[in-house]
């Protein structure tokens, strides 16, 4: 169920808009947000009934865009490390490795304490300081293995 | 000389409304709100000013196509869906100057008589959405968005839209079905957006440093803008620089610096000196690569053109002689697969092909005749597409099989790597 917070939340974000549909991508990130980094069949039909669009067209909308993670759990701490040109000439795919090495799972997966995800990125904007990876909201830049090793220290 | 996109950056809280306007902010704002709207259109014509998002389309002329009637409803719709691989500076300007992107789009808006705007940022700008969000709240307290702005009667408002990944977004139709809530596939044109486009209403997309060359085409003067460079390509211009090179980062150059200025001067040079310049992409991934001898060609939308190649977003990505111009095919030709939004047939099913065949030359599994196949499924996919995605993946892979065909022969042969 949405809380009565993130339902007010939806309430602002449709006064953005002409109609109520367009306000689709907002409402499904602040309800994946409040279930902690996934989205639920169960949240998404209960968007729709907000939004007066059918389930199936709320699905549609998410299913498009690859930050809506539907029906597949995430860690507490989501590592998106950025595999693209620019991040690979600067060392991203050892950085990759020395990651799944330090956290014991491969790309795609989840350690079993739920803490962390990693995933690989194709580009996140940040070419100049590469190699970067997102971590949840936030970007970490000009990446060495010392450096993830200190992050991922202080995030267990 | 003077910078204007990247000015405020390293200053102390730039993305602050206070300090934006102690450094000159909003007085474009005040100055345009006191012209008419068709006389700013034309100055922006005057200017020379092309697009920044890689299409290099007169911006002013753009503007022109939007209907005069001022009974209809109409839109600006700022493109920061930057996800071009190398691009990185909209997200600087956001990230550090927010206001300058915020009273860009306010003029803009006035020119064309949009009384609401939205700024399309990718979802994974979180920083940069936040900081949008501030600064068109700081912008509200100030009387310079909502109701009768500055006195002026012009009323407008400005929200942020949030993309959640998917590339397609930056190109503009797609961007528009996003808004509007549905997948975001690209639509047919026409109608272009001028006359249909958000919501069937006239509107107008422009890239982030489109908007934010805006208040200095005011303040400057036309002709200021159109004195810098060259004639048919002129103004100031962000390159972002990525790859192997010392100083890796933003930097605003008049349009038409040459590649080696920027590389060899301002970026330091390269990374490692006994590693020398491969090749470089001069616009982002779509942009076919340039070879050491291109180094003296001027960065510009008509220079690069005649090279074979383009502009693009202005991202420069320099690779050394460590570089395999096979796993650099594969890496971007994924890229454009990963992307593809599934509407038409020869993107969808064509990019996914060439990742596949290109996947297995890169490992040592190729086959003889994959070179030609690639040909082969290049030609079916260029020019067959519903939009330039297709085109994009193709153009990156045919620069890489012109220069370089020779190592993907030699991966297929021996299944290894020459370059490294």
């Amino acid at each position: 169920m949405l809380s009565a917070e993130a339902k007010k939340e939806i309430e602002t974000a449709l006064k953005k808009y002409h109609n109520k549909r367009s306000a689709v991508m907002e409402a499904l990130r602040i309800a994946q947000r409040e279930n902690g980094g996934h989205l639920t069949r169960q949240q998404m039909d209960e968007l729709a009934a907000i939004l007066e669009m059918r389930p199936v067209e709320v699905n549609a909308a998410a299913a498009f865009y690859t930050m809506y993670n539907i029906d597949k759990p995430v860690g507490k701490n989501h590592i998106q490390v950025c595999r693209n040109i620019s991040c690979s000439l600067m060392g991203a795919e050892h950085l990759i490795g020395h990651m799944e090495r330090t956290l014991g799972i491969k790309t795609g997966e989840t350690t079993q304490d739920k803490r962390f995800t990693l995933s690989t990125v194709e580009c996140l904007g940040s070419c100049g300081t590469a190699p970067m990876m997102q971590i949840n909201d936030d970007f970490y830049e000009n990446l060495t293995e010392a450096k993830i090793d200190e992050l991922l220290k202080n995030l267990k | 000389m003077e910078k204007v996109l990247l000015k405020n950056h390293g200053k102390a809280d730039s993305h602050k409304i206070a300090n934006y306007i102690a450094n000159g902010g909003y007085k474009a704002l005040a100055a345009a709100l006191k012209l008419r709207p068709d006389n700013i259109i034309q100055m922006v014509k005057d200017s020379g000013m092309r697009g920044r998002g890689g299409a290099g389309f007169s911006t002013g002329l753009k503007w022109s196509f939007i209907p005069k009637d001022p009974t209809l409803q109409k839109y600006l719709c700022c493109n920061a869906d930057e996800g071009e691989p190398g691009t990185f500076k909209d997200r600087g300007i956001m990230d550090h100057d927010p206001h300058l992107l915020v009273e860009g789009m306010m003029i803009s808006s006035y020119a064309i008589g949009a009384t609401v705007s939205y700024i399309y940022i990718r979802g994974e700008f979180v920083y940069g959405a936040r900081r949008l969000e501030e600064a068109i709240q700081e912008a509200y307290a100030k009387g310079y968005l909502g109701k009768n702005i500055m006195g002026s009667g012009f009323d407008h408002d400005m929200y942020v839209h949030r993309g959640y990944g998917a590339y397609i977004c930056g190109e503009e139709t797609a961007l528009l079905e996003s808004i509007e809530g549905y997948r975001a596939q690209p639509r047919k044109k026409p109608p272009f957006p001028a006359l249909a486009g958000l919501y069937g209403k006239p509107t107008v997309i422009n890239n982030v440093e489109t908007l934010a060359c805006i208040p200095a085409i005011i303040e400057k003067g036309p002709e200021w803008f159109s004195r810098m460079g060259p004639e048919k390509s002129p103004g100031p211009k962000i390159f972002g620089v990525s790859g192997h090179v010392k100083r890796p980062g933003l930097y605003e150059l008049p349009m038409g610096t040459t590649a080696r200025d920027l590389i060899y001067n301002h970026c330091g040079g390269m990374l490692r000196e006994d590693r020398p310049i491969k090749a470089f992409i001069p616009g982002g991934v779509s942009a076919p690569m340039l070879l050491p001898a291109d180094l003296d060609t001027p960065l510009d939308f008509d220079s690069l053109a005649a090279k074979g190649t383009m502009l693009g977003s202005g991202a420069v990505i320099v690779m050394d002689t460590s570089t395999c111009m096979v796993k650099t095919a594969y890496i971007i030709n994924r890229f454009f697969s990963h992307e593809s939004c599934g509407k038409c047939t020869p993107c969808r099913d064509g990019t996914p092909w060439l990742t596949k065949v290109l996947r297995r030359i890169e490992h040592g599994e190729g086959r003889a005749g994959d070179v030609d196949l690639l040909e082969s499924l290049c030609g079916n996919i260029f020019g067959r597409t519903f939009c330039p995605l297709g085109d994009g993946a193709v153009m990156a892979l045919r620069g890489a099989l012109k220069h370089f065909r020779n190592e993907f022969e030699y991966h297929i042969e021996h299944k290894r790597c020459m370059a490294s």
